[in-house]
């Protein structure tokens, strides 16, 4: 019985992918609802627990590819690898609605700037200093503390070595909690009133999910303008990462 | 139809990868530059050109946005096939580096936000799109 239901689930290592992955975000969803109260936002808590199971995966197999080198997950290789994420990725761009991005005007743009060149600077510093000083660690690392998405994104461009890709992951993840997590806390230090607000905090602040959540959690009615520019930061950070951000970090470390 | 959709957002993706790593190779870098944004604009462009003309039912978008709703469970598997054992051991570098960036980023948010000299009037909130489904999922 248990060996026919396994080899099912390995012969459909997709399907198999799919519902893992649907029961984790239930999971998630209940955790966030029932343990924090909304507090933290159900996609954070799901990402920390595929984290936790490629740990896992990774302390029983010995291998570099998490819960995918498990015969019965191999699926997850192909859900979460490179060609369904950039495709999913792409599609997210498809919400962006361009008349209403064009209102958030000159601040919106020069948020996005800021937010994308300025945790990159500070991500590849502190990689620096822990001992990542070549071009394309301190490059992903940087690129991670934009987002988690254009970190193993400019990583994969570039070349950059599994666990580098793993830790700028990790730096984007750290940096969506504490943005879900710290918004509402420090709404007034950052005056956050006004949707104008709401798309410096956006543009400055990456991450879709950190921003959606963050903003859901200080001023319901704030959510869209935030997300709107925060749908760019991601295309933006994806562009520029393994271009613009990987040549000058190259041209001043060699 | 559905799958229209399913195949502007492919025919975008392949043609920003190739024209990344065309951009890559003028470059002179054996390497994808931005092929992934160079997608997305191209997917964004596609949408308002073929909303003006008329030609983007429904269904069409919703074949794109099944896709974009799939972002937060592909990132799920995407976060669960990652080498976590290595990257624990670097452990303080990810905590440290994503606390110094939302720690300088929060300070320009309040400098930036403290110019607003005249608070604009809350408008209605604009919608990024009008489909239920995509707006739970995020």
């Amino acid at each position: 019985m248990i060996e026919i239901l396994e080899k099912a689930a390995i012969q459909n290592g997709l399907v198999t992918a799919f519902a893992v992955v649907g029961l984790i975000i239930l999971l998630s969803g209940q955790i966030s609802r029932r343990l924090t109260f909304g507090r933290v936002h159900g996609s954070a808590i799901a990402i920390v627990i595929g984290l936790a199971l490629a740990y896992w995966g990774g302390t029983q197999t010995g291998g570099h590819k998490g819960l995918a080198d498990m015969s019965l997950f191999g699926g997850i290789g192909l859900m979460g690898g490179a060609m369904l994420r950039d495709f999913a990725i792409v599609a997210t761009a498809f919400e962006v609605q361009a008349t209403e991005a064009r209102k958030a005007g000159l601040i919106g743009v020069v948020s996005l700037l800021l937010g994308t060149v300025l945790p990159f600077i500070v991500g590849a510093c502190i990689a620096r200093a822990f001992g990542y000083s070549d071009a394309v660690s301190m490059t992903t690392i940087g690129a991670g503390a934009v987002t988690y998405i254009v970190g193993p994104v400019t990583g994969a461009a570039i070349g950059a070595s599994p666990d580098v890709m793993a830790l700028s992951i990790a730096t984007g993840l750290v940096k969506a909690i504490i943005v879900m997590v710290g918004t509402p806390i420090a709404a007034r230090f950052l005056a956050l009133k006004t949707p104008r607000s709401a798309m410096v905090f956006g543009g400055l602040a990456g991450t879709v999910s950190g921003v959606s959540a963050g903003l859901a959690a200080t001023d319901r009615k704030l959510v869209p303008y935030g997300a709107l520019v925060a749908t760019f930061h991601t295309g933006l950070g994806c562009l520029m990462g393994p271009s613009v951000l990987f040549f000058a970090t190259k041209a001043l470390v060699g | 139809m559905i799958i229209l959709g399913t195949a502007l957002l492919a025919v975008c993706h392949l043609l920003g990868i190739f024209l990344g790593d065309l951009l890559g190779q003028a470059l002179g870098v054996k390497t994808n530059v931005g092929g992934v944004g160079i997608a997305m604009l191209l997917l964004i462009f596609a949408r308002l050109y073929m909303q003006k003309r008329d030609i983007l039912p429904k269904l069409t978008e919703l074949g794109v946005e099944y896709w974009g709703a799939m972002y937060i469970p592909v990132v799920v598997a995407m976060a669960a096939q990652q080498d976590m054992v290595s990257a624990l051991r670097g452990g303080p570098v990810a905590v440290l580096s994503a606390m110094a960036a939302v720690a300088v980023c929060a300070c320009v948010i309040a400098l930036i936000n403290r110019t607003e000299r005249t608070p604009v009037e809350t408008e209605g909130a604009p919608k990024p799109h009008d489909n239920p489904l995509l707006t739970e999922a995020e």
